[in-house]
């Protein structure tokens, strides 16, 4: 038994629609939101997800925004499931109604991830933008009920992170198989957000610590998996195991990307309307532009770590710099580390933000505004 | 935590993962949520045996007699693995 790097995308994220009720300041979709008039069709995504299975891919991640305003959604997990692949919901839970949800199971979907901002209603409706707290408590206990695994998926930051031991209660309570408690990545959204989301390292110390103490108290019940944030590292992450790697995103326009935040980068487009999925993965310049080592200028070329953290994020490499080439500035090695130990000092500023839920500091400057109307019938 | 792996057990694959041919790379793997695990042919023979009506002792007896050789101990190694890691339940007699 052995966790290997294949040949080939093992997952694709189907990213369905951009349309949401939530409307987080973290959000992870792109700045420009594509219109529900230019989403793929359902005949789209079948032909998208056959050549996924054609190019050995083995999971799916139904994605978004919210997949649940896709009408199709249940048609298209029955798609991938007949392609033998693992199906995985990642979802607000809003909008999955028990009707919803037994479609869902029938069409055999496999695993069911749902977002939580928060412990209570107060702070998560604040964060979510929307009342959605006791609607995700309420879904959360239904795809129990239905006998999916669990996984929560809360994201991390200033505002949320000293909530963590109750949010864990939370995992406890609904009997969670998994939790993923992921600190904010700085990009799109949450990059324009940084000063109000970027938790301080007296915070940070204090979360780990409960992971920790939680992770050990539930093992064999629940897996508690925690994600460090980089701006608190001293070397970058290995990002998406590597360009081009591991996993493949499609949007809902049809775009193809090596990971979530790529849409960014002044790279060409690859679209599923123009090429076939084994073109792009194999041989579209997007795909091909920083696989492997390569592409790396120093200090990454020369470094001893290339191969473990692969010269780390273009995504936050061209954010920060303004240029995709360089060392992600997260690296201590990087020419560029000022940019993150500026932030970092920010948040450490004794005279920041009272955090935690607090009304006054630093308020998110801006919000998506994504869509709710569900997707047009096809 | 050490794992026990009752012998007496009838294990089974938690309902929650699949075991399935990769085509595209010739293998076994074991898919659970965000997790791909290639299996060596011996991980696949034993989880294919895995169906919740043999005993562990079985399991072995089978592999033995089909591999000609005493594989006791990574059977239960093998299934202690899976076991900590919930992908394979051994429900109590």
């Amino acid at each position: 038994m052995s966790d290997q790097l294949l040949d080939g995308p093992l997952g694709v994220l189907a990213e369905l629609t951009h349309a949401c009720p939530l409307s987080c300041s973290y959000c992870s979709n792109p700045l420009e939101l594509t219109k529900r008039s230019a989403e793929l069709t359902t005949d789209d995504w079948r032909r998208v997800l056959d050549e996924a299975a054609d190019l050995g891919v083995l999971q799916s991640h139904f994605s978004g925004g919210e997949p649940l305003l896709r009408r199709d959604l249940a048609d298209l997990v029955g798609h991938a499931s007949g392609l033998g692949m693992y199906t995985n919901l990642v979802t607000s839970a809003i909008g999955l109604s028990r009707p919803r949800a037994e479609a869902l199971r029938d069409a055999g979907l496999d695993h069911v991830q749902v977002s939580i901002q928060a412990d209570e209603p107060v702070l998560s409706d604040r964060l979510a933008g929307i009342s959605s707290f006791e609607k995700k408590i309420e879904a959360a206990r239904l795809v129990k009920e239905l006998g999916w695994p669990l996984t929560l998926n809360v994201v991390l930051h200033r505002q949320n992170i000293d909530r963590i031991a109750a949010i864990l209660g939370w995992v406890e309570e609904l009997g969670a198989d998994r939790v993923e408690l992921a600190n904010t990545q700085y990009y799109g959204w949450a990059l324009r957000n940084r000063e109000a989301l970027l938790p301080s390292r007296e915070q940070l110390e204090h979360a780990e610590k409960i992971a920790r103490e939680t992770r050990e108290r539930l093992r064999g019940r629940t897996d508690v998996i925690y994600v460090i944030p980089d701006y608190y590292a001293e070397y970058p992450k290995p990002c998406m195991g590597g360009w081009g790697s591991r996993q493949l995103v499609v949007g809902p326009e049809g775009n193809a990307w090596p990971c979530l935040s790529a849409h960014e980068l002044p790279l060409p487009r690859a679209n599923v309307a123009e090429h076939d999925l084994a073109w792009i993965w194999r041989e579209s310049p997007l795909f091909t532009a920083f696989r492997g080592t390569d592409w790396m200028p120093d200090p990454c070329r020369s470094c001893d770590r290339r191969e473990v953290d692969l010269g780390g994020c273009r995504c936050q490499a061209f954010q920060l710099t303004g240029d995709m080439t360089r060392t992600d500035p997260v690296c201590v090695l990087s020419p560029d580390r000022h940019l993150v130990d500026e932030a970092v000092a920010a948040a450490n500023d004794p005279a920041a933000a009272p955090a935690a839920g607090a009304t006054s500091g630093p308020e998110p400057v801006l919000v998506p505004m994504p869509a709710v109307r569900p997707h047009r019938a096809d | 935590m050490t794992t026990t792996v009752p012998r007496t057990g009838r294990p089974r694959l938690a309902r929650f993962v699949k075991t399935r041919y990769d085509k595209a790379r010739d293998r076994q793997v074991l898919l659970g949520p965000e997790t791909v695990v290639t299996l060596n042919p011996t991980g696949a023979d034993i989880l294919a045996l895995c169906d919740s009506t043999r005993t562990v002792d079985e399991i072995v007896d089978e592999l033995g007699r089909r591999y000609d050789r005493v594989v006791d101990d990574e059977v239960e190694a093998f299934l202690a693995k899976l076991v900590a890691r919930r992908w394979v339940e051994i429900p109590d007699e």
